[in-house]
């Protein structure tokens, strides 16, 4: 392929891959009204659609038509920065994920993931750092002291969580002998998946992918009932929604991440005994895919309906006292594996 | 090599063009009429008391050595773990003896520190 041909191959798959993202974020929240509505014997929202299956495209239109309000005690560059960089990372992280085997189009392997590129987890990690920064300046810059104490507390959670996180993707590359996704994915073939091998990583990367999105259980940075909206009390209209797509979308980012490390990425098992051609073993793959990360974001919400939120020095004491030991034994454990059963 | 980058390239343009058009669209389509009580700081009704900005606990800065020190360790740890089939089965169980070594002395610190309190949230 030639480099003309790379850009319009590239721009098609993130038009694609955007859409599903924006129209996945859409439904998630939509499902998430739903399943905790049915966890706390209500109804929930049925009004606009069919069972309000489209209650929140009624809720965007609503946010974009509303006043941008920006209080005088903000420090409005930065005010204005913060839900940029949000949506920018989580707009950005989805490219090196591969959803799919390699594809025939017009006589060209097309490998359907965006960005095909050898430091892919690297970038992951790179990425997911400058999320703290969206939170941290967005609590920071509005001048108010909810906003402020939701943003230091979750800063302060983000990294100690991401080190956990990044010494439980320490595991996942001793088998996978590659930052490469696309890699890592192949190196789970047949049941090798990685939550197989490593149920301690597994865990421990979970736990901290909850910390890392802010979801319940860690929902600390926006407590509602201390914190009242957290480090965005002070924004509104698109700025709001900004905060939370990014949310929503880092979720759906964070299970398909999770897919990809611990349970065999669009992997499914011994597909390739079944003699399929070339298109239905693609198709298969990307359905698999996409049912594996629908059950992680349902884990997500079922996991938000049942737990109660953590305490601050919990939550502090379990990702430094807990996770970062556990995860740092894993790395031990895969590599005992390795040397002991020649994976 | 290089040509693998183009598509992280055109990612992060779109990311930005998608970003700002967001958070700029309600500054088109939404109305703009401020008034006193809409530009002051929310704090549950009140007056707002006090500056925002004071000094806060400690314990966070610590938090953020401790990122710092740590952060780095994983960073260490990756070419290990990549490389480190394709070196066991050159040099044996020595590659994995000298990092179970340099974890024993990370442990260390992170013993000293769990210790003194470093972790201790109260």
């Amino acid at each position: 392929m030639n480099i003309l041909q790379i850009i319009i191959f590239t721009i098609v798959k993130i038009l694609i891959v955007v859409t599903i993202i924006l129209l996945a974020v859409t439904y998630l929240v939509y499902f998430e009204r739903k399943i905790s509505a049915w966890a706390q014997n209500r109804i929930g929202p049925n009004r606009v659609g069919w069972h309000g299956a489209l209650q929140s495209f009624a809720d965007v239109l609503k946010l974009l038509l509303k006043e941008d309000i920006v209080p005088d005690a903000a420090n409005k560059p930065i005010h204005t920065l913060a839900p940029i960089i949000a949506l920018f990372v989580s707009f950005t992280t989805y490219a090196v994920i591969p959803f799919g085997p390699n594809i025939n189009v017009f006589g060209f392997s097309v490998p359907l993931v965006v960005a095909d590129v050898n430091i892919g987890i690297l970038y992951v990690l790179a990425l997911t750092s400058l999320g703290v920064y969206a939170i941290t300046l967005a609590g920071w810059s509005s001048g108010s002291k909810y906003s402020l104490l939701g943003g230091i507390r979750s800063s302060a959670q983000m990294i100690s969580y991401e080190i956990s996180m990044g010494f439980s993707i320490g595991g996942v590359l001793l088998l996978s002998q590659s930052l490469r996704p696309v890699e890592i994915v192949q190196a789970q073939s047949g049941w090798m998946w990685n939550a197989i091998l490593q149920p301690v990583g597994f865990i421990t990367f979970l736990v901290s992918a909850f910390a890392e999105t802010n979801r319940l259980p860690f929902d600390l940075p926006e407590a509602e009932p201390e914190l009242v909206g957290g480090y965005h009390t002070e924004y509104s209209s698109m700025k709001f929604a900004g905060f939370f797509l990014a949310e929503y979308a880092n979720m759906f980012i964070a299970s398909a991440l999770i897919v990809t490390l611990y349970l065999g990425g669009w992997q499914f098992p011994y597909l390739d005994h079944f003699g399929l051609s070339n298109g239905w073993f693609a198709v298969i793959s990307v359905i698999t895919f996409a049912i594996k990360v629908a059950a992680l974001l349902f884990f997500f919400i079922w996991v938000r309906w049942s737990i109660p939120r953590f305490r601050y020095d919990q939550l502090m004491n379990l990702g430094w006292k807990v996770m970062f030991p556990l995860s740092l034994l894993n790395i031990i454990w895969v590599a005992v594996l390795i040397m002991v059963f020649k994976l | 090599m290089l040509v693998q980058y183009i598509p992280v390239f055109l990612v992060i343009a779109v990311a930005i063009v998608f970003a700002v058009a967001t958070v700029f669209s309600s500054e088109i389509f939404g109305p703009k009429r401020p008034t006193q009580a809409k530009l002051s700081t929310y704090e549950s009704g009140m007056k707002p008391v006090g500056t925002t900005h004071e000094r806060m606990s400690v314990k966070y800065y610590l938090v953020a050595m401790f990122f710092i020190i740590f952060d780095l360790e994983v960073i260490f740890i990756y070419p290990w773990a990549v490389q480190f089939k394709k070196l066991y089965i050159e040099n044996g169980i020595s590659v994995f003896v000298s990092m179970v070594i340099f974890l024993v002395v990370l442990e260390l610190g992170y013993l000293y520190a769990y210790k003194k309190g470093g972790f201790k949230w109260d």
